[in-house]
């Protein structure tokens, strides 16, 4: 082999491994997803399979340090907040969701969304009150899962209210309850969105989380 | 134009120590300028896009930095490369020098070098490399529609990978032959000692391996949702990554209306005494046609994406329907480009093609007259045909016969070539070697890419099939099929004048076959899954149509098996067993075969002066027809 | 010109008439391949018959095929036939016969491919007029509107969800698509955000939703079935997964079903904006930053 062989060769190894490297770096970055939290571990306490959410007006560096002014929700696992939007939920189940929403609101660009459609009852309960819609104008985010048929608006904290939460965690600050429950069905994989333009500096507010898993959309796992 | 003024080479000065060989316009500066140029950009966009700009600064997306980053991290690599010192140089009032950088040895490949021949190789490599992160890209897309169910790619990312996947494939492989090939073989064949512009040529190169890095670098932010097309307003709304798709096209662009340019150039002033239009050989024509469309063609996609970063920066409202824009905007201005693009592609493959039969079949090239009109014919045709990918857009639908008929009438001219490769191949001598077998291979590829897109060109049946799966399948067998069959073609066939090395035959044909076999077995497919109804780029489906995708993937992994097998030639033959290729291996009677190898830096020692055409091949019968029938007295 | 033509006269068998027999082939796989590809391939392609629109598009697609056929037989039995006759013999440096091209031939597949493709095309215009735009979006003022009552329905694409009003029933706004069996129905297509496009497979509709644009296709369903509607244009992240269900009913069944519907949705239906053929929502700039 002559020398000319051996550079180009070491060349090629070189490359191959450099090639390997970007490989891994580029398959983490593909595969990476937010983990998935299970309604099944709810507290007994809480009636069972519980959902709890929270959606903050921005996620915060302590949850997310590339994104913290994104909008996000969060989901509680053993009392605990968790940044992730992907859950899962028994077949065939009753399926109790609560939403603490600490965000301010923005308004809908489909005012048909704003009506409860697909829980159990076709109502909700904010802050304790039983609705089947709301001012369309008043809604701060939704939590929808089309293929369900599941919609439910989720009403803002009034503007003018005193302790508004800027970043989270948000615990203790001026929030609204929203409360529901839903049949969850049959076993799939389903996406769930949020259809407020509330990503703040995206055109028509419907860029950045509004497109990423992990703040505005997710998946329901129905297992 | 003057050629016999040439700078004699310097010789490299050897026994220099590595750091003063460091120092200097070469690679290694141009990185380091290029990242230096980056955060200067990064810097001076943040201390631009102050609180003025509420859009920008209520969110971590700062898009003025990162075009500023890449805009300037690009002229800092281009700068260290020395790309600036011969402007320099003149504006300080030195002398004009026609070339630089054209020492002997490996250095030369990674640097500005204005040999044309070099170019070419690092055309080859650089673009190889940027095909197969593409075609990994398309591995990746295939293992996640194993399943109709979301499983290990992110919804996100899935996006971005099908948007990497192809714009890589559309943007880097524009340039798939006219880069190697056509900057190697033009200047020999029309018998010329250099490309008309060797700086500009370098340039094209660079500026092609700094974009595609860019394009790569999106992962860093987000990746980007809108495909190759970029679509507005999606592209508004996307995350930082979309810049990178941004600056990469745009650069792309810059490139390929250079190198048409360049091509154009080189074609009509440099052809050495006799080598009449008439006479061209095919593949150059190939090349005139497709720089053609590269010059007015890529300008429109470079304007168009200063408008959508315009867009996503200032906030002016080009694409934006409440502000006065239009989404129909950017699908009109995209695709008068983007028509255009997809011949760029098609038709270097064409020149390969016809180029290459003669040698094999031993036969002068059939119909050379109605080659030349059939590729002059589309390259014009396909500036009258966009709006046939706005079918059922709801714009001008009153219009749509006509689009209609134009989509339609381009495939005469392309049923030409057809008609001469046929012509070639009747009572011929044909020998299979591999260059043969790609070349049969894209016959009949391009004989399904055409007929399905008849069916595409008609606005009830493409109704049906618009943004399917049968698109995707109709244009992987046109540009896949006839780009990257011709493209190989053109490897096996070539590479042995390149490099004076010899493939190992086994492995090629094995390559050749798995890949013929396993492209069918992919895209055929495809055209089913679309007929029943399975849209584009989504990551779920409906279950039924499981067991096809499943047979699609598996066959694309067969396929990437197929490219591992070229690979593995490529070192085996040409780094560890060297064997070295005969002068002429398929006896052709083109100019370059007659060249020594290595073809020494100034090509030829006296300019050769023509009197036919490179296809005198075969018996002279009394058939009608027949031309000059002398032999080609070639130059050297 | 080292080699060939020199080469061992004697030893060349005399050539059959290749013209002929080559004619013969193309002709016979030519009159096989023709009625596999009417009654056996030409119903398996195509959206089916839910509609007039489908119907008519699979009758086309069966015609483009028929065309297609003698030319796709035509080269890939010429290239099969070249490569088992026109072959150099085993290590052989035979030359081929120096013909540089055949006026005849040329010009005879010059006007007979322009002749087909004028047909082909004068075909696709006239049934894409005869068939009122073929399911396809044809713009907010179509060419050809079709006669008789037409049930207006508008479709409303949005990130990511398709959703529809009927506004001669009080402007309601559904989540499913329901259509009474064989009425002429006008569908208007529009988009909220980014470029959509509304695709009902079976129906053999296909609509880009742009936003700020009224794309109107006609569809007369005439199959009682459920149909899948898609998203057909790269959309964002949830771009496959924009698909939702819709039934071809019984315009008695449909009846009920809007009544059902009107009921159910009157909350959201008062809130609604008034029926326009496109909505323009305000870009939204909230919590400007200090």
């Amino acid at each position: 082999m002559s020398l000319f062989a051996k550079k180009l060769l070491g060349v090629s190894v070189a490359t191959a491994l450099l090639g390997a490297l970007i490989g891994l770096y580029v398959a983490a970055w593909a595969t990476s997803q937010p983990p998935t939290i299970s309604a099944s571990t709810a507290p007994a306490s809480s009636g069972g399979n519980r959902l709890t959410l929270m959606t903050v007006a921005a996620i915060g560096p302590k949850y997310s340090p590339t994104h913290p002014d994104w909008v996000s929700y969060l989901v509680r696992q053993n009392g605990k907040w968790i940044h992730s939007t992907n859950f899962s939920v028994p077949a065939e189940s009753v399926i109790h969701v609560t939403i603490d929403q600490y965000d301010s609101p923005t308004g809908l660009r489909n005012a048909f969304l704003s009506q409860v459609q697909g829980t159990i009852g076709g109502t909700m309960s904010v802050d304790g009150k039983t609705v089947t819609s709301i001012p369309p104008e008043e809604t701060s985010h939704t939590w929808v899962v089309p293929q369900l048929g599941i919609f439910i608006p989720l009403p803002g904290v009034p503007e003018e209210a005193k302790n508004a939460c800027e970043f989270a965690p948000c615990e203790g600050a001026a929030h609204r309850t929203v409360e529901f429950s839903f049949y969850s069905g049959k076993k799939g994989r389903y996406r769930w969105q949020c259809f407020v333009p509330c990503a703040a500096g995206f055109w028509n507010g419907l860029g950045g989380p509004m497109q990423t898993v992990g703040y505005m959309d997710g998946f329901l796992n129905v297992v | 134009m003057s050629t016999s003024s040439v700078a004699a080479p310097a010789p490299q000065p050897i026994g220099r120590p590595v750091w003063r060989r460091l120092l200097g316009f070469n690679l290694l500066t141009a990185v380091l300028l290029g990242v230096g140029g980056y955060y200067l950009g990064w810097w001076i966009g943040h201390l631009i896009n102050g609180p003025s700009f509420e859009y920008e600064t209520a969110t971590d997306e700062n898009d003025v930095a990162l075009l500023l980053a890449y805009t300037f991290g690009v002229i800092g690599f281009l700068i260290g490369l020395g790309f600036a010192n011969y402007p320099i140089s003149r504006l300080l009032g030195r002398p004009a020098s026609l070339r630089e950088k054209e020492s002997e040895g490996i250095g030369r490949y990674f640097g500005l070098c204005t040999d044309h021949k070099v170019v070419g190789m690092q055309y080859m490599v650089g673009i190889g490399v940027f095909f197969f992160v593409g075609g990994l890209n398309a591995m990746l897309i295939r293992a996640e529609l194993l399943k109709p169910v979301p499983t290990f790619v992110g919804p996100n990312q899935y996006l971005s990978l099908v948007g990497m996947h192809g714009t890589m494939m559309m943007g880097m492989m524009t340039s798939g032959v006219l880069g190697p090939f056509a900057n190697y073989f033009v200047p020999l064949m029309i018998g010329a000692r250099r490309m008309a512009f060797p700086r500009i040529e370098s340039l094209t190169f660079w500026l092609l391996m700094a974009a595609g890095f860019i394009l790569v670098s999106t992962i860093f932010f987000g990746g980007f949702p809108t495909g190759w097309t970029g679509y507005e307003p999606l592209n508004d709304q996307a995350v930082m990554g979309m810049d990178s798709y941004i600056v990469f096209f745009a650069l792309v662009g810059i490139s390929m209306a250079l190198l048409g340019l360049n091509m154009m150039g080189t074609i009509i002033t440099m052809r050495a005494p006799g080598m009449t239009w008439s006479r061209l050989p095919i593949f150059v024509w190939s090349v005139f046609a497709t720089a053609i469309l590269m010059v007015l063609a890529a300008p429109m996609l470079v304007a168009t994406l200063l408008m959508a970063a315009l867009d996503r920066t200032i906030d002016t409202s080009f694409f934006v329907a409440g502000g006065g824009g239009s989404s129909y905007l950017f699908e009109n201005l995209f695709w008068f480009f983007g028509h255009p693009e997809v011949y760029i592609l098609a038709l270097p493959g064409f020149g390969i093609i016809l180029e290459l039969i003669p040698v094999f079949t031993r036969k002068p090239l059939w119909g050379y007259k109605l080659a030349v009109s059939g590729m002059l014919g589309v390259s014009l045709m396909s500036f009258f045909v966009w709006q046939h990918h706005l079918f059922v857009s709801g714009i001008n639908a009153d219009l749509r016969p006509f689009y209609m008929l134009s989509t339609e009438i381009i495939s005469v001219p392309t049923g030409f070539i057809f008609l001469c490769v046929m012509g070639t191949l009747w009572k011929a001598r044909m020998t299979f070697a591999v260059p043969m077998l790609f070349c049969l291979a894209w016959v009949f590829n391009f004989l399904i890419g055409g007929l399905s897109g008849v069916v595409l060109s008609d606005v009830p049946t493409d109704t049906g099939l618009h943004g399917s799966f049968f698109v995707m399948a109709h244009f992987h067998y046109t540009i896949m099929g006839g780009l990257i069959f011709g493209f190989f073609a053109a490897i096996y066939y070539w590479v042995p004048k390149m490099t004076g090395l010899r493939f190992n035959e086994m492995l090629a044909k094995w390559h050749f076959w798995l890949m013929f076999i396993a492209f069918n077995s992919t895209f055929l497919p495809l055209f089913v899954l679309g007929l029943k109804g399975m849209p584009r780029r989504v990551s779920t489906y409906e279950p039924a149509l499981q067991g096809l995708n499943d047979w699609v993937s598996i066959s694309a992994f067969v396929l990437g098996i197929s490219m591992l097998i070229f690979i593995f030639n490529v070192v085996y033959s040409l780094i560890f067993v060297r064997k070295p290729a005969e002068a002429n291996p398929w006896r052709s009677k083109s100019i370059e075969w007659q060249l020594p190898t290595p073809i020494p830096v100034n090509n030829f020692e006296q300019i050769p002066v023509f009197d036919s055409d490179p296809y005198d091949y075969g018996t002279p019968l009394q058939i009608d027809g027949g031309g000059s029938g002398q032999p080609a007295t070639a130059g050297a | 010109m080292s080699s060939s033509q020199a080469a061992r006269p004697g030893e060349v068998p005399p050539e059959p008439n290749h013209t002929f027999r080559f004619a013969v082939l193309w002709l016979v796989t030519t009159v096989i391949a023709l009625p596999l590809v009417i009654f056996l391939i030409g119903p398996l392609i195509g959206p089916g018959n839910g509609s007039a629109q489908s119907s008519g598009q699979g009758t086309d697609f069966t015609v483009l095929a028929v065309l297609a056929t003698p030319v796709l037989t035509l080269v890939v039995f010429y290239l099969l036939y070249a490569v088992v006759f026109f072959r150099q013999p085993q290590g052989g440096t035979l030359e081929g016969p120096a013909v540089r091209g055949h006026a005849r031939v040329q010009t005879t597949w010059i006007i007979i491919t322009s002749l087909m493709v004028l047909a082909v095309a004068v075909f696709g215009t006239a049934r894409l007029e005869a068939d009122n735009g073929s399911g396809s979006g044809s713009g907010p003022n179509p060419l050809t509107v079709p006669s008789g009552p037409k049930l207006p329905v508008q479709v409303i694409a949005q990130q990511w969800l398709f959703t529809y009003r009927y506004p001669t029933y009080g402007g309601v706004e559904t989540t499913e698509l329901v259509l009474p069996n064989n009425q002429m129905v006008e569908v208007h297509v529009t988009s909220l955000d980014v470029v959509h496009s509304f695709w009902a497979y079976k129906l053999g509709v296909k609509a880009d939703a742009n936003p700020g644009v009224d794309n109107v296709a006609f569809v007369k369903p005439t199959k009682l079935e459920s149909f899948t509607v898609r998203c057909a244009e790269l959309c964002g992240v949830w771009h496959g997964y924009m698909y939702n269900t819709g039934r071809v009913v019984t315009p008695a069944a449909f009846a009920t079903w809007i009544h059902e519907q009107q009921t159910r949705l009157a909350p959201a239906t008062k809130v609604l904006p008034k029926y326009s053929t496109t909505y323009l929502p305000e870009p939204k700039k909230r919590a400007e930053p200090e």
